[in-house]
């Protein structure tokens, strides 16, 4: 509990949920980090299909697969599932 | 009668999520790759309810919330209920002219604990009343949220903490209960068995799940790094193994015509396409101990139980 | 008062029961069949059989179901209603503490009956005095006429934005449930314009912003999440204070509710007899009060200042009124129909006693445990209580203060 956390009369009733999940970053938990290699990728979009966390996004704009480093656990799962090896998982601090 | 859902990768990777990001699942999680993949079928207003379990507690840790749709827990046992309860009320308040939209999905979410288990009567229950919503029973084959302990859905031999490998007892010693034969057994409208590792396969069926009219239910394979023990990025590497082995074949049964779904179609087309259970097992240090001198008798009684319920499946399924 | 005209009908409580349900326009039952309850879903599926409701009807396969299903069918918005009874309130006991905590207005009439076992249909309180601490309001009413009211008095409360908590409306089992009473019924207008449609306050959405209380697609929220020590604490807080704003709730609604109808139970909350002046008085909850009523009359006409207080509301338990109420009496009687195994005397003598504990003059009490498994009350046996009373007062002694009336030694 590091932040000042609300009283009785403040709390909406009921348990109803007032922030969004988006508001607790899960990418601290991470010990190793996708790297991603758009020349290799082909954009199969396999990926953000399989991350449990959401955290591959596909960039209509750009159209390009982006993580969400905020959010990735660092599971891998993208690495090992990416066809062409596109994803390389490395440890969190240390160079590619 | 609409015509057949069509999508593209674009379509749906696109989509927002309505299960986002945030939630506190661990890392390489089976479940949560399988709640993301089903709402990204939904086709419009949808109010989700969750069984107690490792999904619900992840996702609405107070404050927050993980879910774009509205979304009830109340307890373990008794999702169906629920569901039953959500989709008395939308049918009632739609009657009376109170409810804004044409049309409101209903899914109830479920482990392996919730379904097999405790939650089986409020199951049976109201897929016998024929109540319109969908049941996704998320099996990862134990109940992880309170640590590993086996449920009716445990395959026989896994090593679970009340079932544990132990000098003269091998893991579970029975086997997994048939469930989606069980729901079939209702003669309910749909019954769909899915994994995660075939999303195409998985979304389609979910979609075909909230269509039709009357209670479908969707046994979905999700595999538990912590709880089955291997690594974090192996989970849809297992879930497909599962599906080429015939542990896990993927099926649907509407209105109780069972087909193969096209990932174990070609297994049954091509035999020789079928893996031996062992390359599933040996990944998963759940089975680590049937590796060892004097269990190995397990590893051929779990591939001759993965033969017969496949052999039975392709003559529900008419092939010969 | 009234001008309404009412019609009179012979019912049992179940009925009376069933036709406060029908007219109480609900939207959603879930039930299971349990004796003596029985008679409420079986009147109300005739109800929906010949289209006399537009009620969703969800004949369950337990009563955890039912109960379940209610609760989200009340978090969707609807307003709902159950029943049950003994084990079949036993059984929902889990989702009670549920529903309480997800406040959800729903309104369930309990024909009050034994658990097991033995095995046993018949009348005691030990089903709901069990769930007392369960955040439900419990009212127990007298007769089927207060049955028929305090239904339609318990919608309004359940689902008074300062309440939101569900309401059980508990009644004795076959003493009420299966007995006929005349009642008198009011106009469905008159129910309709006095319950009115179900009000949903504001709570926060997903985002923060202000959002109605109910599961709806366009305005999502999420209800019964995971809240540990940093959270939880918080929600039963604010559950007790629901509590403590139903007090002034049940007692606004019933006296609307005279208004209405022409009917008073107490001041809705206690309801007293001949105590103003009494020295000896019983206190007691259900039906057996309409027993002790009359052989106060008896007493009266005797000249012993005897009186009687009957508990409408357990919960919340109306502290204050019980305290002012019985200032004066200097022997009383608690009359429990069920017991605390080992607890020294049945569930309403502990209430009572906490009440009269640091008052000025504290009459001597005493506990009488009865009617277990629908045993008889006869008025002869609750003449000797007030006989013992008298005793007591003459002795200024209290022997032995937890007794059990009516039990064969």
């Amino acid at each position: 509990m590091g932040q000042k956390a609300s009283g009785w009369k403040e709390i909406p009733i009921a348990g109803v949920c007032w922030r969004p999940s988006t508001e607790y970053q899960t990418g601290d938990w991470r010990t190793f980090r996708p790297i991603h290699d758009s020349n290799k990728c082909t954009k199969c979009l396999l990926c953000p299909m399989v991350c449990p966390d959401g955290a591959i996004k596909w960039n209509a704009e750009t159209e390009n697969i982006e993580f969400a480093y905020a959010f990735c656990k660092g599971c891998g799962i993208c690495a090992n599932e990416c066809p062409v090896d596109a994803i390389q998982m490395v440890r969190e601090g240390e160079e590619v | 009668m609409t015509a057949p859902w069509k999508f593209t990768a674009r379509e749906i990777v696109e989509k927002p999520d309505l299960f986002t990001s945030g939630h506190r699942a661990c890392a390489g999680c089976g479940p949560a790759i399988a709640l993301r993949q089903i709402m990204k079928a939904t086709r419009g207003p949808t109010i989700v309810t969750n069984a107690t379990g490792c999904m619900e507690v992840v996702s609405t840790i107070y404050p927050y919330t993980a879910w774009k749709v509205p979304w009830i827990h109340t307890a373990f046992e008794n999702v169906a209920a629920n569901a039953s309860g959500i989709e008395a009320a939308l049918k009632v308040l739609k009657r009376k002219g109170k409810l804004e939209h044409k049309n409101v999905d209903v899914i109830a979410f479920a482990g392996d604990g919730g379904t097999f288990d405790i939650g089986l009567q409020a199951l049976s229950g109201a897929a016998e009343r024929g109540h319109d919503f969908l049941y996704v029973l998320y099996d990862n084959e134990a109940y992880m949220n309170t640590g590993i302990q086996r449920s009716g859905g445990t395959p026989h031999g896994a090593s679970t903490t009340t079932s544990p490998g132990g000098k003269v007892i091998p893991g579970k010693p029975q086997f997994k209960k048939p469930i989606a034969n069980i729901m079939v057994a209702h003669e309910i409208p749909y019954v769909a068995t899915a994994s995660i590792s075939f999303w195409q396969d998985l979304i389609i069926k979910t979609r075909r799940g909230l269509e039709v009219k009357g209670p479908a239910f969707l046994h979905v394979f999700a595999p538990c790094p912590r709880g089955w023990r291997y690594h974090t990025s192996k989970t849809i590497e297992i879930s497909r193994l599962a599906v080429e082995t015939c542990v896990f074949p993927l099926w649907e049964a509407k209105y109780g015509e069972y087909s193969l779904s096209p990932q174990s179609k070609v297994v049954a087309l091509k035999p020789e396409r079928k893996k031996p259970v062992k390359e599933y097992l040996e990944v998963q240090r759940r089975f680590g101990h049937l590796f060892k001198p004097g269990f190995r008798n397990v590893i051929d009684e779990i591939q001759n139980i993965t033969d017969k319920r496949w052999n039975q499946l392709l003559k529900k399924c008419n092939i010969t | 008062m009234t001008t309404i005209k009412q019609n009179t009908l012979a019912l049992n409580g179940d009925e009376a029961v069933a036709l406060a349900v029908k007219q109480s326009d609900v939207d959603v039952v879930a039930a299971y069949p349990i004796t003596p309850q029985t008679i409420i879903v079986e009147k109300f599926s005739e109800y929906i059989a010949d289209g006399e409701v537009e009620t969703e009807f969800v004949c369950t396969e337990s009563e955890h179901s039912a109960l379940s299903a209610c609760l989200t069918a009340s978090a969707t918005g609807a307003r709902t209603f159950t029943a049950s009874a003994s084990a079949g309130l036993a059984l929902m006991h889990e989702i009670l503490y549920v529903t309480s905590g997800c406040r959800a207005p729903i309104v369930m009439a309990i024909a009050n009956r034994a658990l097991s076992a033995p095995i046993n249909i018949h009348c005691d309180h030990s089903d709901s005095m069990a769930e007392r601490d369960s955040g439900w309001i419990q009212i127990y009413v007298e007769n089927s006429q207060e049955a028929y009211d305090s239904i339609i008095q318990a919608f309004r409360i359940a689902e008074h934005p300062d309440v939101l908590l569900p309401v059980m409306v508990c009644l004795d089992a076959f003493f009420l449930s299966h007995t006929l009473e005349n009642v008198k019924t009011l106009p469905n207008e008159a129910v309709q314009e006095f319950i009115g449609d179900r009000q949903i306050p504001l709570v926060l959405g997903h985002e923060g912003e202000k959002v109605p209380f109910k599961l709806d697609p366009k305005n999502p929220i999420t209800i019964g999440p995971l809240a540990l020590y940093d959270y939880y604490f918080e929600h039963k807080r604010q559950q007790e204070e629901a509590m403590r704003e139903a007090l002034r709730i049940i007692r606004q609604v019933h006296n609307e509710f005279a208004e209405t109808s022409g009917r008073k139970y107490g001041n809705g909350l206690i309801e007293t007899y001949h105590l103003e002046d009494a020295e000896i008085a019983t206190v007691c909850v259900g039906s057996t009060a309409g027993t002790i009523k009359t052989v106060v009359d008896q007493l009266r006409e005797q000249g012993v200042k005897a009186g009687i207080l009957r508990l409408r509301t357990l919960r919340p338990l109306p502290f204050s009124d019980i305290k002012k109420a019985l200032e004066g009496v200097k022997a009383l009687a608690v009359m429990d129909r069920s017991n605390s195994f080992g607890g020294h005397g049945g569930p309403v003598f502990h209430e009572i006693r906490h009440v009269l504990y640091g008052t000025h003059s504290t009459p001597f009490v005493v506990n009488y445990i009865f009617g277990l498994g629908g045993r008889d009350m006869p008025q002869n046996a609750i003449l000797g209580i007030y006989r013992d009373l008298q005793a007591i007062l003459k002795t200024e002694r209290v022997v032995e203060d937890v007794r059990f009336a009516g039990v064969r030694e």
